[in-house]
């Protein structure tokens, strides 16, 4: 019984960005940083940061509020960067914080619902309701994707 | 186990020493009258010839052999060095390159060599190659009633399978008079045969037999289990046969009048030394009745052998003789320089010896008709040294990898003096290279703190350990530094080959070959430089007769050509050909779908040119098997961009093209001069400035919209790195000086603007990663001592 339901759940990482919060597996997830200096990447698109030095590996940051075309807010003590790790990609998410981690039981995920109607329904793989959260699957390909 | 351990090394030798061959080769083509060269040839196969034996690949060895003899011949001047007789020799040389490459690939090294064998063994015995005949002309050996004449090779085979329990049969068969499918008839017949075993040989040969080009009777030499009774009845059940005859081949008899019998590793030895100009003797030495130290006469007897000679084997085995197994008489076989009179009384003079009788040992049948194990007699006699007596029951096993410790002697004793080197696994050099670049990055963390501290025996010592690191990184370097010469030097030969292939008359000039670049860079080139030079070749220089027409000598020429420029390598194949037909090259662009009629319109020639990169493409009329099926040219740019370097062409019609590859030096640590911008800081390579500069605001000049300078009376264009890279600044600069970092493309000039200077540093070069590729300008990242991230400034795109 228990076997069954550890099968159908995925483990996410739950973070939070301006009012709504978000999900990525654990399993594309190579850790969760402190804010650091970041180097400014000339020329590259708006939401990329620039680059860290996460441990001797020079790591590209990208500012999911600017992914998403959410409204830009200051960096806080809370703000929080993601490692990513895609295929052979290593790349970090500015995220407003951390808050979680959990497992969701795969029936409760649902396609995303049509009406969200803002850019990022592109990056949705889909939609969880744990309680009363309301979790938004990333779909990172799709994040990831333009720059690749 | 023991051939695994020295399979590496093997091969990397082989390929040295295939190498070797192959130039020198070319270089006796050129001056066929130079024997020092045939005897460098020689060497270098000898020592292949004994590596391959030892290590069991007996068909490199096989191939080797065949090829030493045709040396030793020119070497003694039997037969005189033709193109032709080359051309065989070089084939030889490449299907040993096959061999090794199918070794290193895992392989077993075999491959079907025959025809070259062939040809080889006439040229031996004086005939030129004439590739068409395939009846041998060798005296026969073999069995007595036989028909068809075998090559060493095929004797070999023939000896090998009987060895190992198959009959060899020689199966003649005639078909009916009337028989109108003769072919097909023979092709049922192959069935047959090929079902039960393997045929080694046919007369007529096969393709002949298949064109149907033989009276009634054709005959096969033919290895199986079956019984010739079991053979005879099979093929007698294809229908139009009328007879067939079964005989028994005969595998080579031994020496005539010996006592000892010797197995094939033993012939070869005693073969070989016949051929190095020694005696081999058969001694029987008979102890008096009354001796009683028989097994000290027995030392005392070796001693005498051993210090003039080489004891091969010895019955009873040297073990029963030390135990004084044995009556009173036993024989030793004995290479040695000495005649067999003086061996005698040397051995007479032992005491209690009663009798000694020593015998040539008759070894006309082994000195050519066992290749196969013959090679082994290279490695052998090192292995002789070691172990005097081999024993009885150690038969077959010679060509086995049972001696694994000769390749390393044998190697020894051939290997150039003076040359001390080592061969480390690349994987080692790179995991020094990461560990080392840990290392500098602390080292520059280091300095900044010490600065900071400011402690005088800190800094002293941080100063200390920097240089010796200095000097450890320039050595670690130039550790993984290959000069280009191994990818050029296969050139050479494969341009002959061309030039013969596609009846062309082709000059190469290798200009640069010691230019040196990163072992991984070397490795990768090698494929897209053949595909170039072929692509020049068979494109390019047009046949003797264009050329004469549009007035250019006949002899086309191939410039290859490497050169540092910056942080780079350029590498450029030039060729005096046709150039490239930028209008059939279009239409053909076109045609493909490669670019639209539009786009067409607004492209520069050189875009033009560099459309034969595009994958699907390929203007040659007529495919060529030289430079394929217009699959290869975007598969070399490919590779060279997936290097990090590109491809450009240049070309004008009628005059030649020259293709430009570009590559980095793949150097993960270079030093760079750190400048800043703002607060931003940037590293340009050491390697790309040639100055830096102060410059008041007044000395700049506006030119077509392009602010210049006049550095040392040249107009250098200026580059605001600023603006370059958008870099944000709270309050306009307003500056009367300016700071100039002057940057070079290979001659061609820019002056980078920047707030100010830093300093020099070593830098790892680090990768943006996957996700951030083609950034303008910039090549990379490296961390700086205080932990942050500085990019590295790509001068290369700032300067058209």
């Amino acid at each position: 019984m228990t076997n069954a339901v550890e099968q159908e759940s995925i483990k996410v990482i739950v973070f939070q960005l301006a009012d709504k919060e978000y999900a990525i597996p654990v399993s594309h997830v190579q850790g969760i940083e402190k804010l650091m200096h970041i180097t400014r990447v000339p020329k590259t698109a708006k939401y990329v940061k620039g680059v860290i030095n996460l441990r001797g590996v020079v790591t590209p940051i990208v500012d999911l509020r600017e992914r998403f075309e959410l409204p830009v807010s200051e960096h806080e003590e809370t703000t929080r960067i993601i490692i990513i790790s895609l295929e052979d990609m290593e790349v970090g998410f500015v995220v407003d914080s951390a808050n979680d981690v959990l497992d969701i039981p795969a029936d409760s995920i649902e396609p995303q619902p049509e009406v969200v109607g803002s850019l990022e329904e592109d990056f949705i793989s889909g939609v969880a309701k744990i309680d009363k959260r309301l979790l938004i699957l990333l779909h990172l390909e799709k994040v990831l994707n333009p720059l690749k | 186990m023991e051939v695994n351990q020295y399979l590496e090394m093997f091969i990397e030798e082989s390929k040295d020493h295939l190498q070797a061959c192959s130039e020198h080769l070319l270089e006796l083509e050129k001056n066929p009258d130079d024997l020092a060269i045939v005897g460098e040839i020689f060497r270098s196969a000898h020592t292949l010839k004994g590596m391959s034996a030892t290590m069991g690949f007996e068909d490199l060895a096989d191939l080797t052999h065949k090829m030493e003899n045709v040396l030793d011949a020119i070497r003694n001047e039997k037969i005189h060095v033709s193109p032709e007789i080359l051309d065989v020799v070089f084939e030889s040389v490449d299907h040993l390159e096959e061999m090794v490459m199918d070794i290193a690939n895992g392989g077993d090294g075999k491959r079907d060599v025959s025809s070259t064998v062939a040809q080889l063994k006439r040229i031996e015995l004086g005939e030129y190659a004439i590739p068409e005949v395939v009846a041998t002309t060798e005296t026969p050996v073999t069995a007595v009633t036989s028909v068809l004449e075998y090559d060493s090779f095929e004797q070999t085979v023939i000896s090998q399978s009987t060895e190992q329990g198959f009959n060899a049969f020689e199966i003649s068969v005639r078909l009916r008079e009337d028989c109108l499918l003769k072919a097909a008839r023979v092709f049922m017949v192959f069935e047959i045969l090929e079902k039960d075993g393997d045929v080694i040989k046919s007369n007529p040969s096969v393709e002949k037999l298949e064109d149907e080009q033989f009276d009634q009777q054709f005959s096969v030499a033919f290895v199986t289990k079956e019984s010739a009774e079991d053979m005879k009845n099979k093929i007698m059940k294809v229908s139009e046969v009328e007879e067939v005859l079964v005989a028994t081949l005969g595998t080579p008899v031994t020496a005539v009048a010996s006592v000892l019998e010797y197995d094939s590793f033993e012939q070869t030895v005693i073969a070989q030394s016949a051929e190095q100009g020694f005696n081999a003797f058969e001694i029987s030495v008979k102890l008096r009745e009354d001796c009683l130290l028989k097994a000290a006469r027995v030392f005392m007897v070796f001693e005498i052998l051993e210090k003039d000679g080489d004891v091969i084997k010895s019955y009873p085995s040297v073990e029963k003789l030390e135990d004084e197994q044995f009556d009173q008489q036993f024989s030793v076989a004995l290479v040695t320089k000495e005649s067999a009179e003086d061996m005698q009384k040397k051995i007479m003079k032992v005491s209690e010896v009663e009798e000694v009788i020593v015998a040539t040992i008759e070894q006309k049948q082994h000195s050519e008709k066992e290749p196969a194990i013959q090679e082994v007699a290279a490695t052998a006699t090192v292995e002789v040294e070691a172990q005097p007596a081999t024993t009885p029951e150690k038969n077959n096993a010679a060509p086995t990898p049972a001696k694994a410790p000769a390749p390393a002697k044998t190697d020894k004793s051939h290997a150039p003096v003076g040359n001390k080197t080592i061969r480390v696994n690349i994987e080692r050099l790179d995991i020094l290279m990461n560990l080392f670049e840990e290392l500098v990055i602390d080292r520059g963390r280091l300095q900044s703190i010490a600065t900071e501290v400011n402690h005088g025996e800190l800094n002293e010592t941080v100063e200390r350990m920097s240089r010796v690191m200095g000097d450890l990184q320039t050595i670690i370097l130039t550790m993984r530094m290959v000069p280009v010469e191994t990818v050029f030097n296969r050139f050479p030969k494969m341009i002959r080959q061309l030039s013969r292939d596609l009846n062309k008359k082709i000059n190469l000039e290798i200009i640069g070959a010691e230019t040196e670049l990163d072992r991984t860079v070397i490795d990768e080139i090698g494929d897209p430089l053949v595909h170039l030079i072929r692509n020049s070749v068979d494109h390019g220089i047009e046949n003797p007769t264009a050329r004469r027409a549009k007035g250019k000598p006949e002899e086309g020429t191939v410039v290859l050509r490497a050169y540092h420029s910056g942080n780079y390598v350029f590498i450029e194949i030039e060729d005096d050909g046709a150039g490239i037909n930028r209008e059939k090259v279009l239409a053909k662009a076109i045609s493909k779908g490669i670019v639209t009629q539009e786009q067409s319109y607004s492209m520069s020639d050189k875009q033009i040119n560099e459309l034969i990169l595009a994958s699907g493409f390929s203007t040659a009329d007529v495919i060529s098997d030289v430079s394929g099926r217009g699959v290869g040219l975007d598969v070399v740019k490919t590779t060279i961009e997936s290097l990090g370097g590109n491809i450009s062409i240049e070309s004008t019609q009628d005059v030649g093209s020259i293709f430009s590859i570009q590559l980095p030096l793949t150097l993960s640590i270079i030093s760079v001069m750190l400048v800043e911008i703002e607060k931003e800081i940037y590293a340009i390579p050491l390697s790309s400035i040639i100055e830096t500069s102060i410059i008041r605001s007044s000395e700049i000049m506006n030119a077509h919209n392009q602010k210049v300078i006049d550095f040392r009376g040249k107009v250098v264009p200026l580059v605001f790195l600023e603006e370059i890279f958008e870099v944000p600044r709270k309050e306009p600069q307003d500056d009367e000086f300016h700071s100039v970092v002057i940057v070079r493309k290979g001659e061609k000039l820019a002056g980078l603007v920047v707030d100010s200077f830093i300093g020099q540093q070593e830098i790892v070069l680090k990768s943006l990663g996957n996700y951030l590729t083609n950034i303008f300008a910039i090549s990379g990242a490296t961390i700086l001592g205080n932990g942050k991230v500085a990019l590295i400034v790509d001068c290369n795109a700032l300067i058209k």
